[in-house]
């Protein structure tokens, strides 16, 4: 038997076929403008029995693949469990939402946190920051941790942020240094919602942002916690999903 | 239909603006209602009032207006309507539950301030509500900071009778309800130019609890599981509880009522026996606002119970009927209403437990209208309560916008999947 999961997020689409001896195959790519003719060509190169779909577009796809649809919510909470046993605590920034999930002694989910409505702290505003001080987005995380000192950033909104940023490059900050203060900034924020839930131990940090180095120090140091980064953080949703189905 | 074009002219409605404002509605109605499945075939009247909802009601209102009559809009569950009534008037509720006029309100007022205080505004400003245009007289409370402040700029705009309802419930805060309720009978009475004598009050009083038991009896079906109704028709129900006429509600209520009791014998319902039972709990939600119970209930959910000012707090306490003194008892029972502008407020906090336990429900979505304190912060009591009753909760602060019905959606599906896996299925 093999099952498929396919998380369409906002801004990549994941999919992950699994069988009895495990993952068969794993792929990531842009999400674009049109996510069902990717998804239907990303479905369509491989093989698989049932599958389960995630993410922003799941009841997309439960509409045109006949899919069975699951929030990421719990389709992150059973792929960490499954890539690290044991597993008590989730944190997932996506491109457009942030989720911080504690998970029970059985893998299931406990209670949760989401950001609402607006884009701050989240993947995207990671994106938005990195094109305003002139960064690739590999290389963003990098220019952080090379920073001289930290330049304070107030504000997550990526629209004020924006503002913010253009007037300290007008002061003569070192555009490294202000590169931390973002990272520094998304951090805060994230260290607020994780704190609004009791976790336990470890952290699994997932998503496309959780490749990001200078997040990985930053945030393992103001949540005095060890942070768990998968080998591909960005097919964890896609993960559980198909485990969801098997 | 072309009279009630006439009608909306005459009252000065902004046509081009309100054509806007109704054209949206039918598409809106037919996603939230018309979709759901096995409805109870009792909901024609209030489908029938729904898809007119500018129109025959504010026809009676004209007839009630050209027979004399005075029609007193109100904005909350605090203005005692059967002083209206005894006084002859005839009691609307105009909470908007839409963006309406916001950047005409937005002049006024500043843009961070509660939705529902915007949108009352928004709709005087743009005369784009027939109802509000009817009115002889509105009537504010000051029970929050920013509508206490609104009302004197609306006061600028039309009549405005402000109530003044006090933060606390001790015996001083008594002494000034009772002396308000009975400066609200004299403001009442000065408009309609009829004195509410102590037999009219009486009937008053027999009236609106004819109107309240019938909402009593319909909620109290909803505890049986399967449950006979959605939440999102019964909402719509309570809303429609504030403005139409009071007898003729109570008896359509009523017919419905036993229908859904027939249904509960039969152990007929709208979804599958064991449908992770929900309560909404937290502020009002107002016509056309069904975001919150129309996403619970598309994604796996039952809304059983709704403890809020458009729910069980409307009709949960009665006014006492054989008491002698019956401005004592509409005193004593609205000062009953257990709204987090009072403090503290440990009346709600024991009730939302209680409703819970009534209702056998699986979870609690509290609801927050953004900017609104009181709702926001008396959270904290309630999830501690909730918390040790082992009852789960999310908390979802939004406004009247679309654009976070994916995320909303996202929240309230985890947390019925994460009930889902913690209750066992009966």
């Amino acid at each position: 038997m093999k099952s498929a999961g396919l998380d369409i997020g906002s801004r990549t689409i994941a999919l992950v076929v699994i069988d009895d001896a495990g993952v068969v195959a794993a792929t990531v790519q842009d999400t674009t403008y049109d996510p069902i003719a990717e998804c239907r060509a990303l479905l369509a190169e491989h093989s698989f029995d049932s599958l389960v779909a995630t993410g922003y577009g799941r009841h997309l796809a439960a509409e045109h693949f006949n899919a069975t649809p699951i929030t990421e919510i719990k389709a992150f909470a059973s792929g960490a469990a499954h890539l690290r046993p044991g597993c008590r605590g989730v944190l997932d920034i996506g491109g457009q939402d942030v989720k911080v999930i504690s998970v029970n002694e059985r893998g299931r989910v406990a209670d949760f946190e989401m950001n609402d409505r607006c884009a701050a702290g989240t993947g995207k505003f990671i994106e938005v920051m990195a094109a305003a001080l002139g960064y690739k987005i590999e290389d963003f995380g990098a220019a952080a941790l090379n920073a001289e000192s930290l330049v304070k950033v107030n504000s997550t909104c990526t629209v004020f942020a924006e503002s913010e940023v253009v007037s300290l490059i007008a002061k003569g900050e070192a555009r490294a240094n202000i590169a931390y203060g973002i990272h520094d900034a998304i951090a805060e924020r994230i260290v607020a919602m994780v704190t609004r839930i009791d976790l336990a131990g470890e952290i699994f940090f997932a998503g496309g942002a959780a490749r990001n180095q200078a997040l990985q120090k930053i945030l393992a140091e103001k949540l005095n916690a060890r942070l768990f980064v998968p080998e591909n953080p960005q097919i964890v949703g896609a993960l559980g999903a198909a485990l969801s189905g098997a | 239909m072309a009279d009630n074009r006439q009608m909306w002219e005459k009252l000065g409605i902004d046509m081009e603006a309100h054509d806007a404002l109704l054209g949206a509605i039918p598409a809106l109605v037919e996603e939230t209602f018309m979709r759901q499945e096995n409805r109870p075939a009792k909901m024609d009247f209030f489908d029938f009032v729904l898809g007119d909802i500018h129109g025959i009601r504010v026809h009676e209102l004209q007839e009630i207006k050209a027979n004399g009559g005075k029609v007193i809009g109100t904005f909350c569950v605090y203005v005692p309507e059967e002083i209206i009534l005894a006084a002859g008037g005839t009691c609307i509720g105009l909470c908007s539950g839409v963006d309406i006029g916001t950047a005409e309100a937005e002049k006024v007022l500043p843009r961070n301030i509660c939705p529902m205080i915007k949108a009352s505004l928004g709709f005087k400003m743009t005369k784009t509500c027939p109802y509000f245009e009817s009115t002889d007289l509105v009537v504010g409370e000051t029970t929050c900071d920013g509508k206490q402040k609104a009302w004197e700029i609306l006061g600028e705009m039309t009549p405005t009778y402000v109530m003044e309802l006090p933060a606390m419930k001790r015996d001083s805060s008594r002494r000034l309800w009772d002396s308000e309720v009975a400066a609200f009978k004299n403001a009442v009475e000065q408009t309609t130019g009829k004195k509410g004598t102590d037999d009219d009050l009486k009937k008053a009083i027999a009236k609106v609890n004819g109107k309240r038991r019938a909402l009593q009896r319909l909620s109290a079906t909803r505890q049986a599981d399967p449950v006979p109704i959605s939440g999102t028709d019964a909402l719509l129900i309570e809303q429609i509880a504030f403005y139409d006429d009071v007898e003729r509600f109570a008896a359509k209520t009523n017919e419905l009522a036993e229908e859904l009791e027939a249904r509960v014998a039969a152990g007929e319902g709208v979804f599958p026996k064991g449908t992770p039972r929900l309560m909404i709990s937290g502020t009002p939600m107002a016509v056309p606002n069904w975001k919150i119970p129309h996403i619970i209930e598309t994604s796996g959910g039952a809304l059983v119970v709704e403890e809020s000012c458009t729910g069980q707090r409307y009709f949960r306490e009665l006014v006492e009927e054989s008491a002698s003194d019956a401005m004592d008892a509409i005193a004593d029972r609205y000062l009953k209403t257990d709204c987090a502008c009072f403090s503290p407020n440990d009346e709600r906090i024991e009730n939302v437990i209680k409703l819970a336990k009534e209702y056998n429900v699986d979870g609690v979505v509290y609801t927050s209208l953004m900017f609104c304190g009181p709702y926001s912060v008396e959270y904290n009591k309630v999830k501690k309560a909730l918390d040790a009753a082992g009852i789960p909760v999310i908390k979802i602060d939004t406004d009247y916008g679309m654009e976070d019905v994916g995320q909303i959606k996202t929240r309230i599906e985890a947390f019925i999947e994460q009930i889902k896996e913690t209750v066992p299925a009966s």
